[in-house]
Parts: C-alpha cells; structure tokens; sequence
C-alpha cells in the first residue's frame, strides 16, 4: 500500500522548509454516519519528524486538525541529500513512517 | 493445638490486608502531576478541556501575556469550517512550542508543537472550526507564554459533516 504520508523538504541555504500531507479520516467523534450513527473518534495524535536521530518537530494533535492533515515547518542544520525521517500514531493504535530525502 | 489455627488464621488475614493496602498506596506515587509541556507524552487531560482557559492550564501550567510579537494567519472570513488554513510566526528568542486553541470548539486545543533548537518558530497548519470563534496562538518562550488572537467568521461549521 502507498504511503499514508507525502512529504516535501527543501534545502535552501541554512534553511529546510518541510511540507507534509497525510491521509487521514482525523474523525471528531461528533460525526454521525449515513445511518445516524456516530463515527468514533479516529484522529492521529503524534507526528514526529527526525533528522540525525534529533527530533526535529513533534506535533500532539487533537481532533480539531483537518481530514488529511497538512503542516509546514523549516529547520536549520540540514543539507540537500540528508534523509528525514516522518511517523505518526493514532488513537487506535495506527501509525506510518516514511524516510523522505532532502532535496 | 485447634484452638490455636484460629487466631492465626486472622492474623495473617489482617496481615494480608495491610500489605495490600501499602501497595495501592506505593501505586499512586507515579501519578504526580507533569504539565505535559514539560515532557515527550501526548497531552491527553489538555485536549479534553473543553474551554481555553482550563486547556491552557492543562496543558502548560501558567496564563499567557498577548504579544505583538507574534504573528497569527488566518482567514477573516472561512467559508468551510472543517479547512481553516492558520499560521503563525513569531519574532520571540528561544521558542520551545507552539499551540493552537479555538475557543468555540467542543475542546479547545487544537494542536501543540514541540520547537527544538534549530526548528523555525513559523508553523502552518489547517484546523477545524465549529462555528465563528476566536482563535488564539500561544508561544512558549523562555520559559514564558505569549499570545495573540484573532476572530474567523465560520459561514459552515466544520463539526457537524
């Protein structure tokens, strides 16, 4: 199966700039389906992004982030080439990681 | 020697209890209280809070100061409450994390960044809005904390699919 996560990291001098988008259904728990049931909550609560073994960006997230998931972020210290490295968890016990290169 | 099993018998139940009952006392040691700022774990109370003041409180221990210093993105008017485009910047030293909290959200907290050294303090992210309500940016830094807020017009909420 593809990866859940697709990201964009961009080396420019000092300064990687980081975009990611995530497939996610991120469910409130407020929702009801087309048969007038709740939808349970289901929302990714950590995303963690690594660079040399270092967290670079950690993100706790609540309900309230929008289906599909998208941040952006820039960090120092990084260079073209370098690998980063992406994972989220959710409350269910889901997770994903992907390594994505510097460009 | 029936006479003696009896007494015995209650006395190590007795005995029993009382270990028992330091045990339950040693497990609820662990359970001091941490501000979730302050540690890796996910902060579980913070996100249940339902208003901004509590969830805040939750999840840092301390009250904000707005600043001038910060810069809040977002929409004046959002005709999609469940994609609200919102950022933030700031030109505050020493940043260690970033938090989003929409006041009229059935929980506040959005979403809480960690800022390691080296990391931009400049997030972007989407959230969802219930209906129009203020949002408000907090930055930790130095140990402080530091706000700004800005109202955004939801035309449709983004709770209710």
């Amino acid at each position: 199966m593809a990866s859940s996560i697709r990201v964009r990291a961009t080396a420019n001098g000092d300064i990687t700039e980081v975009q990611v988008l995530i497939q996610h259904p991120m469910d409130t728990g407020f929702v009801k389906d087309a048969k007038g049931e709740l939808i349970p909550a289901h929302f990714i609560q950590e995303l963690k992004f690594e660079h040399n073994g270092n967290d670079v960006f950690v993100a706790d997230w609540g309900t309230a982030v929008s289906k599909d998931p998208y941040v952006k972020f820039s960090f120092k210290g990084a260079k073209k080439g370098d690998d980063l490295k992406v994972s989220w968890t959710d409350n269910k016990g889901g997770s994903d990681t992907t390594t994505a290169k510097i460009s | 020697m029936t006479t003696t099993t009896g007494p015995l018998a209650t006395r190590r139940l007795i005995l029993q209890g009382a270990a028992s009952v330091a045990l339950i006392g040693l497990g609820n040691l662990p359970f001091a209280p941490a501000h979730a700022a302050a540690n890796d774990k996910y902060p579980e109370e913070a996100f249940k809070q339902k208003s901004e003041a509590d969830a805040i409180k939750a999840l840092y221990g301390k009250t904000a100061e707005p600043s001038d210093k910060i810069k809040l993105d977002a929409p004046e008017i959002a005709e999609n409450g469940g994609v609200v485009p919102i950022s933030v910047t700031t030109t505050l030293d020493k940043v260690t994390s970033i938090s989003f909290f929409v006041a009229e959200n059935p929980s506040a907290l959005a979403a809480s960044y960690k800022i390691p050294d080296g990391t931009v303090p400049s997030v972007a992210n989407r959230l969802k809005m219930a209906k129009t309500t203020n949002v408000t940016a907090i930055v930790e830094a130095d140990g402080k904390l530091y706000s700004a807020t800005k109202e955004v017009k939801v035309t449709v909420g983004g709770c209710g699919g």
